[in-house]
């Protein structure tokens, strides 16, 4: 009996649809997000994330209205984000149906806007994306998508961030993001064992070796992916069983 | 037979809502004293602050018709805080008085293992449970705290552990509470929930 290692598709949206691109960049369409969160949740899903990729002011109400109708398909706990720059921001997203609200480039500028969420709905629905990248020797923060340097160590972010009052860290790799080549366990495993909250480690998912290998080397309490779930490289169900079956703890659905 | 949701502004009321529609039962939300006392089943979510549930129950005035509506009989569940405050004190907020419905205090899980202890985990039954009813030993729950009850007088007829054994299911005579969410806990946590549906019917 303890904790199982979660495994947690994620929707990348425009607001509207899910898109995916490779690296941050180059986007296509992969679907409509309502049907995708019933599969997943259905396929044995522990936990669902959903971010709006855009996050632009005049397309948030569409975005809200797809959490809303995700989450009214879901008997799974529910993370949304993107663009979330103010407690209101994460009122709306909680109120629409989210269990847990991400916070990434708003909190890098402005890091009471972690404290705020914290008080409001607990450090356990407060979730700090990290986009890191690699740097000589370290790991370099990334803001607005992965695209600039916030010129600020990913490790002393992520202690602060919990110190601040987040509840689990979701750690995304630029360098790993959308190659497929395996997660970037050195990082991931720097990271969770630097913080006291639980880690989500994101980027480069394909083969069920790597999940086991982010579990046992990487120290990861949960893994995140995107496309290999939504074109069926990897189904959820087999997953979960491939790691069972190396005696990694996993819920497997009924 | 309707459950009153007893809404004190907690994120998860809208999920419990629409885990009891899915099961088709018939529920409403409230913060009035009138329509607790008057409730035919009760159901207390909460999540966050242990604060924030004790500080609203007191503001609106829903201490006392809660307490009277237990204290006659009343089916009621609480959920995760809706569990926590059935004890005397939280460390979480130790100058605020509990329901007191139950002895004893929530604390702080270690801090050896990580916090909050956020994710699907299993239970130790303890003796037999009519909440339990049907749900297999292996089952999964969905947690999400840091604090917990630490069972001292026996009370729980499941554990579960994180760092250490907790309360993770309380049923005495009408009152039932989990630390787990069984909104979020997938077709298991439905069970449960609908195992309290027809015990409270």
């Amino acid at each position: 009996m303890s904790l199982a290692h979660r495994i947690i598709p994620c929707l990348d949206t425009d607001g509207a649809r899910v898109v995916k691109g490779v690296n941050f960049v180059g986007l296509r369409d992969a679907g409509d997000p309502v049907v995708l969160a019933a599969r997943y949740n259905a396929e044995g899903a522990d936990e669902l994330v959903v971010l709006d990729i855009a996050a632009s002011r005049d397309r948030r109400p569409t975005f809200l209205e797809t959490i809303r109708r995700v989450a009214s398909e879901l008997a799974i706990p529910l993370t949304a984000g993107g663009g979330i720059r103010s407690l209101d921001d994460g009122r709306s997203v909680v109120r629409a149906g989210a269990d847990k609200v991400t916070v990434n480039t708003a909190a890098v500028a402005r890091p009471e806007l972690i404290s705020e969420l914290s008080r409001e709905f607990g450090a356990q629905a407060v979730v700090l994306a990290i986009d890191a990248k690699r740097l000589d020797h370290h790991w370099d923060v990334m803001v607005r998508g992965g695209r600039d340097s916030a010129n600020c160590d990913a490790l002393l972010w992520a202690q602060k961030g919990v110190e601040l009052g987040a509840g689990e860290i979701l750690l995304t790799s630029v360098d790993r993001d959308g190659t497929q080549l395996g997660f970037d366990t050195p990082l991931t495993a720097a990271i969770s064992r630097a913080v006291t909250v639980p880690v989500i480690a994101s980027g480069g998912a394909k083969l069920p070796e790597h999940f086991a290998q982010i579990f046992s080397e990487g120290a990861a309490d949960a893994a995140l992916a995107a496309s290999i779930f939504h074109d069926n490289v990897q189904s959820i169900r087999e997953l979960k069983q491939y790691l069972s079956a190396r005696n990694i703890e996993v819920r497997l659905p009924c | 037979m309707k459950v009153t949701l007893i809404d004190y502004g907690a994120g998860n009321v809208t999920s419990v809502e629409r885990a009891l529609q899915r099961l088709g039962a018939v529920s409403h939300r409230s913060n009035s004293p009138q329509c607790i006392a008057k409730a035919e089943a009760l159901l207390l979510p909460g999540v966050g602050h242990y604060a924030a549930l004790i500080r609203a129950l007191d503001e609106r005035a829903l201490r006392a018709p809660l307490l009277d509506a237990i204290q006659r009989g009343v089916p009621f569940l609480g959920v995760c805080l809706g569990l926590q405050a059935l004890y005397e004190t939280s460390e979480e907020a130790p100058e605020l008085s509990g329901l007191r419905l139950l002895p004893g205090s929530v604390r702080s899980l270690p801090s050896t293992v990580k916090l909050p202890h956020m994710g699907w985990n299993q239970l130790r039954f303890t003796r037999s449970s009519r909440l339990l009813e049907g749900i297999s030993a292996d089952a999964y729950f969905y947690f999400a705290h840091s604090f917990a009850a630490t069972n001292s007088n026996g009370e729980a007829v499941a554990l579960c552990n994180h760092g250490a054994d907790f309360a993770a299911v309380i049923e005495k005579q009408n009152i039932f509470a989990v630390q787990f969410h069984p909104e979020k806990s997938g077709d298991v946590g439905a069970h449960l929930l609908q195992n309290f549906l027809r015990l409270a019917a």
